[in-house]
């Protein structure tokens, strides 16, 4: 399979990716800092890698819910679901990670913070399944319906830490600051890396085991692969096969959120996520969609992300560059994959249950 | 219920209305050709971003000129990738709407720094029909507006005209329905859609500059909001029909507008109900659409029949 980073020439590849994510980063930067493009690019990394400091307090805490995200992404394409949702599945986590952590006592072994994560990520799945069921029963395109339930889930957002999650006094659009119980131990002392992060990695591996050694991994790659085929020649169900991977992605997205309020900023508010959730798709096309490469490229935007608020706080340079050099990663994927004749998404996608609706995509 | 509570609530939903009916008209175009555009919003975004520094520099005509070239050019770079290069035009519609959003958001901070918010460009004010503004309950709401409304109407039989009554609104429409006739009958389908996509995107960009030369005067990033993807479910409400599409505009310009009914009758709902409304419409109007078999055959496909 193509993108498959056991053999040298893919590894190889991977690795001419993230240099050209680094390339394009550092030419934007050069392109809008003007004469301050030294400071600004020392400022980038400072912020980044600069430091042992920065490296697990900046990088790695920002690829934390990247990592989360992207692996949402990742499962859900190979399935050939295109959740472009992962951002709003990402904010109800947080708000039910919040809810749950603001009202349980401690319990032994840290289980109330499981109990946070496992709310959230049931919080994520349901979110992604409004979207699953949009698609099954109504042929609804999952890209317009998760983009629509991002929104809704940004003014639910906007109403809970307004309304029934508000802090006591009234005043601040948030909730109160969380107990040290229900925050995410740190893991690498004197800094702020989190327990979050070791979690992330353990996903990884465990998608990147599912999808190749068992069975249901198989189901999911051959429904993304070709339906039809999976349908016919495999006698896959297709249908529950796919809607099973894109409750596990909103699930996933989910679990990004509660890291993050669990282990980053032990409040909800309205702008929890900078775009996680839209970074991740840039996160998973760039590692072609396989789940250890997440990692790496997870980490890459994590520093790219943390160093650009370096930058802009000592360089004046704005941190939404970054996103820029997001977007022009997904398209130079895509273009390096028309050029070599493939398709950016290795995937024809499964159709929905109607082929008349909405964008329908044959 | 007041006269002045129903002219408010129609008068707020034919403003909310405008933008969105412009770009759902240009993206039913789109469409039509077999594209789906979900760059839209980057297109309504670069167009709103375009107008601020064309007003600036110039005044109101270079401001509404600079929306439409915003418009257009995202529109060409989707239009480079998924018909020139025949790419998955949902991934690429995704990333475009992505670099809009960014590049505009970051060009707003280095042009007009931090001080950006009290940025204020002269707006073009409502002219009222004589005559029409003086009909009953829906006179001024629908003719007390500024000329860009107008020039919606006028567009809609406009549209109607091009689409079914000549030749290339035909062309169009085939290359939409099957590129491999448009092949087989010489006129291929690669012009079609680089039309309907150039018309969506220089609608996109009308509305993106109605956002700032009309209704705000000034830029806010991100402030297209998701019109563009609500104006796709627009465009599957409407059924591919120029007047459908703008009617559909309506009722999502009425729902947002509904606010004003219910600050007028007392009813106290949390605020946020009404911002997310659009969106919960938007999704059962995608519903809803599913049994009515009229989108264009060949929608978003990449690949021709061999």
């Amino acid at each position: 399979m193509r993108g498959d980073p056991r053999t040298l020439s893919a590894a190889l590849r991977g690795a001419a990716w993230l240099l050209a994510g680094v390339a394009i980063a550092a030419v934007l930067i050069l392109a809008v800092s003007g004469g301050a493009a030294g400071s600004a690019l020392s400022a980038l990394w400072r912020g980044s890698l600069g430091s042992p400091a920065a490296f697990f307090s900046g990088t790695l805490v920002r690829a934390t819910p990247l990592l989360f995200a992207g692996l949402a992404v990742t499962l859900a394409f190979r399935a050939g679901i295109l959740n472009i949702g992962a951002e709003g599945q990402l904010l109800v986590g947080a708000a039910a990670a919040a809810a749950v952590a603001l009202r349980l006592w401690t319990l032994p072994f840290h289980l109330q913070l499981v109990a946070a994560l496992a709310a959230a990520a049931i919080a994520g799945a349901l979110w992604a399944a409004v979207a699953a069921t949009l698609r099954r029963r109504f042929g609804v395109l999952e890209v317009i319906s998760t983009l629509m339930l991002n929104f809704i889930a940004l003014h639910l957002l906007s109403f809970l830490v307004r309304g029934p999650l508000q802090e006591p006094s009234g005043i601040y659009p948030q909730t109160l600051s969380l107990a040290p119980a229900m925050r995410l131990p740190v893991v690498v002392p004197g800094t702020r890396l989190h327990a979050g992060f070791l979690l992330a990695l353990v996903c990884a591996l465990s998608i990147w085991w599912v999808l190749r050694h068992t069975a249901a991994g198989f189901r999911l790659r051959a429904s993304g692969a070709n339906a039809d085929a999976a349908a016919s020649a495999g006698r896959i169900d297709v249908a529950a096969t796919t809607t099973a991977a894109f409750l596990v992605s909103g699930a996933l997205a989910g679990i990004a959120g509660a890291v993050e309020v669990t282990g980053v900023t032990f409040a909800l508010y309205e702008n929890i996520s900078p775009g996680y959730g839209y970074s991740a798709i840039a996160v998973a096309l760039l590692a072609r969609l396989h789940p250890l490469a997440v990692i790496g490229t997870a980490v890459l935007f994590g520093a790219l992300e943390a160093g650009a608020g370096a930058m802009q706080r000592d360089a004046g340079v704005p941190a939404e560059i970054v996103k820029v050099a997001e977007a022009l990663l997904i398209l130079l994927v895509i273009a390096a994959d028309r050029l070599r004749g493939g398709d950016a998404m290795r995937s024809r996608r499964a159709a929905p249950a109607s082929p008349a609706t909405a964008g329908a995509v044959a | 219920m007041s006269a002045e509570a129903v002219d408010a609530f129609l008068q707020a939903a034919v403003r909310t209305a405008t933008p969105l009916g412009l770009a759902a008209l240009g993206e039913s175009i789109t469409e039509r050709s077999g594209v789906i555009n979900i760059g839209l919003e980057g297109a309504i975004i670069a167009g709103a971003f375009a107008a601020l520094v064309g007003a600036d520099a110039g005044g109101i005509a270079p401001g509404w000129a600079a929306a439409i070239a915003g418009g257009l050019a995202i529109s060409a770079l989707f239009g480079l990738f998924t018909v020139s290069m025949r790419a998955d035009q949902i991934i690429t519609g995704t990333a475009v709407s992505l670099l809009a959003l960014g590049l505009t958001a970051t060009l707003y901070r280095l042009l007009y720094g931090s001080a950006g918010a009290a940025l204020g460009i002269p707006t073009s004010g409502p002219v009222v029909v004589p005559g029409l503004a003086q009909l009953p309950v829906v006179g001024r709401a629908l003719f007390a507006q500024p000329l860009i409304t107008y020039a919606l109407y006028l567009l809609v039989p406009a549209v109607w005209w091009w689409l079914y009554r000549t030749h290339s609104g035909l062309a169009l429409r085939a290359a939409g329905e099957s590129p491999e006739a448009t092949v087989a009958a010489g006129i291929g389908y690669r012009a079609q859609q680089w039309t309907g996509l150039l018309v969506g995107g220089a609608l996109a960009g009308a509305a993106g500059g109605t956002l700032v030369l009309v209704q705000t005067g000034t830029f806010a990033e991100g402030m297209s909001a998701g019109r563009g993807f609500i104006a796709i479910a627009i465009v599957a409400l409407g059924r591919w029909h120029p007047l459908g599409v703008v009617l559909a505009a309506l009722l999502f310009g009425g729902a947002n507008a509904l606010q004003f009914l219910f600050q007028a009758m007392g009813w106290s709902v949390p605020y946020q109900v009404f911002l997310a409304l659009p969106y919960v419409i938007a999704l059962l109007a995608l519903a809803g659409a599913r049994q009515r078999r009229v989108s264009p055959a060949a929608l978003g496909r990449t690949e021709l029949a061999a």
